[in-house]
């Protein structure tokens, strides 16, 4: 470029760059505000007191912060008639994601090995299904389920719940694994048969230990899924069988007399405590692993 | 160590045959290589022995056993693979003693297996590594440890040295040849490169399109081969296959090669020349090393001599390709250094003992020129 020349459009360009650098930092402060203000007035409502959010201003920051209103959540918060706080429901809420997400996660990973590396008579057709599965929405499921359910004797209870949940989720795992496993060189499953290893040999001995990545994707897909799910949990269960989204409901629809927004906030945000810490950890391995391609040797 | 049969193997994927009617032998401590192009059907034979893979028809004995219905670890093979398929997430070690552990070979054992091994392929030192931090030639020896601990009757080796750089390659084949010799164990080789197979076979098996065209040891196939196919696909560079047709006289029998000034007649041994076949189209087969400058022939040499037009002269150091037209082919020959320069009108010899006639129009071989 010559300088004599540009001198005065050269400023123009600067001007105009910079202008627009403003612009998108600006435009992106907005979004982070819009979609961070939500996080804030929960956490700020949950450490006021009542009366303070009754007199106060939504956006204003706590003038005495306490935690009494989640002690409250956790503790005391009334479902109905009864009042035994969050506790429970978050006790069952694990009780009932852990092996749901344990079990969908190690069945698609069986699924996805079968489906690649074992190729059957009419894999193309069992493949097909499972995408299928994958496209059939909750309220579809739910009065067969309930039927099914019944017949097994497992109708309102925690363990009814994860099978519900373990079973719709087994396309998605599936697919998670088939989709990993088939960038994997054929040659070494070739390799272990000749070495004498047999299916379940070859799965947990060579498939399982490099399949971190996608073991990832698979347990936060099923983990948020199932923790955040409302419906099944709705339908499926019932009382102090209920998951933590369901009680969650039932708590801030329970009113007697004045609304303690403080403690429904607390409750709230407890809720979503476990999947904000699975993202905060596991996050970037998740978009690594919805990535990752062949395991080079 | 032991021996092994395909007989009759037919493989067919859907309408695609993949193998037709393939029938090898290896007979104990042989090195037997099968050598054909990319998608001729090699793995896929291999594959079969290995019973990786299921056979439309035909038979697989192991030491005299049919071992059809039999799975991959129970033939007692060994298999390396040319992607080497070590297992990512296990050591050297553990990669090497897999098959071991499996087969229920007590840690001490195994571990005195594992350093035999490490110690015959310079592993010692790698033996808690993971492939990954391992190089292409490192892994390839892991690759062949895998295989060698086990001590299986038969060792299939499918393309063990393509992923390796030129000059690895050359002396992994040496080592290989070496580890033969030494354990004089039964290989079966799968190649497309016609100097692994030259180097290293007992017994060449030449493949094409699912079909195998010649077997034989390394210096049959050089010398005899059984059609224009072979003849092109060994050696390098390969035999010339110079165009002509078959006439007869009173002198005797005679290839006809059409040439710039007058038609060569090239004499050939009479039991070649019934007289159904005057005029019949042939291809006369020549190695470039059986021509040579007219005035340097040996004693033991049956020359035909003849004048060309040297077009190219490619030098390879030791000696000069001297490449120039007869009848219409281009035709290559192995000279001594300076022997002659681009353009320069020059006379050479060709060893008629050691040219073979095909036929033209089927390509087979009808019989040496003398
Ligand atoms: N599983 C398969 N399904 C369909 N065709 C196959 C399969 N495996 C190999 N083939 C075909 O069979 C032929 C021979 O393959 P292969 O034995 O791998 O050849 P090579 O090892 O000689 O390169 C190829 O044309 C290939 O496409
Ligand atoms: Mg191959």
């Amino acid at each position: 470029m010559s300088n004599s020349v540009s001198a005065s459009s050269g400023v123009g360009l600067n001007f105009g760059r910079i202008a627009g650098r403003v612009l998108v930092l600006g435009t992106l402060a907005l979004f982070v505000l819009y979609f961070l203000a939500p996080l804030f007035v929960m956490i700020t409502t949950s450490l006021k007191s009542m009366p303070e959010i009754r007199a106060g201003n939504i956006i204003s920051l706590p003038r005495d912060p306490s935690f009494e209103a989640w002690r409250v959540a956790w503790q005391e918060a009334c479902v109905g008639v009864e009042c035994p706080g969050i506790r429970g429901f978050y006790k069952n809420t694990f009780l009932m994601v852990i092996p749901a997400v344990t079990v969908s996660t190690l069945l698609g990973a069986i699924n996805g090995f079968a489906l690649t590396k074992y190729r059957f008579t009419g894999h193309r057709l069992v493949f097909g299904l499972f995408m299928f599965g994958c496209f059939i929405p909750h309220q579809a499921i739910i009065l067969p389920m309930a039927r099914a359910l019944g017949m097994m004797d497992l109708s309102g209870s925690l363990w009814g719940l994860a099978l519900v949940h373990t079973v719709y989720g087994i396309p998605f795992t599936t697919m998670f694994f088939r989709n990993y496993y088939i960038s994997i060189p054929q040659e070494l499953v070739k390799a272990a048969r000749v070495d004498g290893a047999g299916f379940f040999r070859i799965f947990w001995s060579i498939m399982l230990p490099i399949s971190a990545p996608i073991i990832i994707v698979s347990v936060i897909w099923q983990f948020t899924n199932i923790w955040n799910d409302f419906l099944f949990g709705a339908s499926f269960t019932y009382g102090a069988n209920a998951p933590i989204m369901v009680a969650l409901n039932n708590i801030v629809n329970t009113s007697t007399g004045e609304r303690p927004y403080n403690v429904h906030m607390a409750a709230a945000i407890m809720a979503a405590l476990p999947t904000l810490v699975i993202y905060v950890l596991a996050g970037r391995y998740f978009v690594r692993g919805l990535v990752a391609g062949s395991v080079k040797g | 160590m032991a021996s092994l049969v395909a007989q009759n193997i037919n493989k067919a994927f859907g309408g695609y045959t993949a193998l037709d009617n393939v029938t090898i032998e290896a007979k104990s401590g042989e090195f037997l290589v099968l050598l054909g192009p990319s998608g001729c059907g090699k793995s896929t034979l291999l594959s079969i022995i290995a019973g990786l893979e299921t056979l439309t028809d035909g038979e697989v004995l192991i030491d005299g056993e049919l071992v059809n219905h039999l799975d991959p670890k129970d033939r007692d093979i060994a298999m390396v693979f040319q992607s080497y398929a070590l297992y990512p997430s296990m050591t050297v070690r553990e990669n090497i003693s897999f098959g071991l552990k499996i087969r229920g070979v007590p840690k001490p054992q195994r571990e005195e297996a594992v350093q035999r091994v490490a110690k015959m392929l310079k592993l010692e030192s790698m033996l808690d590594r993971r492939p990954s931090q391992l190089s292409g030639g490192q892994r390839q020896r892991v690759a062949m440890g895998r295989a060698l601990v086990r001590d299986p009757k038969i060792f299939l080796f499918d393309e063990p040295l393509s992923n390796l750089d030129a000059k690895l390659r050359v002396e992994m084949r040496t080592e290989i040849k070496k580890l033969h010799s030494i354990l004089g164990v039964t290989i079966v080789y799968v190649t497309h490169d016609q100097i692994e197979a030259m180097t290293l076979a007992t017994k060449v098996v030449v493949m094409k399109e699912a079909r195998i065209q010649q077997i034989g040891t390394p210096q049959e196939i050089y010398d005899q081969p059984q059609n224009t196919y072979v003849a092109r696909f060994i050696g390098s560079p390969p035999m010339n296959l110079v165009p002509g047709s078959l006439e007869r006289s009173e002198g005797g029998t005679f290839v006809r090669v059409a040439s710039a000034s007058e038609a060569l007649h090239i004499p050939v041994s009479s039991d070649l020349g019934r007289p159904a076949d005057a005029g019949r189209e042939v291809f006369l087969g020549v190695r470039p090393e059986t021509i040579f400058e007219a005035n340097r022939t040996g004693p033991e040499v049956e020359p035909f001599r003849f004048d060309v037009k040297l077009d190219v002269i490619e030098p390879t150091g030791s000696d000069d390709l001297a490449i120039f037209d007869l009848g219409g082919q281009e035709v290559t020959a192995r000279l001594r250094p300076g022997s002659g320069t681009a353009g320069e009108q020059i006379a050479l010899a060709v060893d008629l003992n050691k040219a073979v006639l095909f036929d033209a129009r089927s390509g087979n071989r009808i019989g040496n020129v003398r």
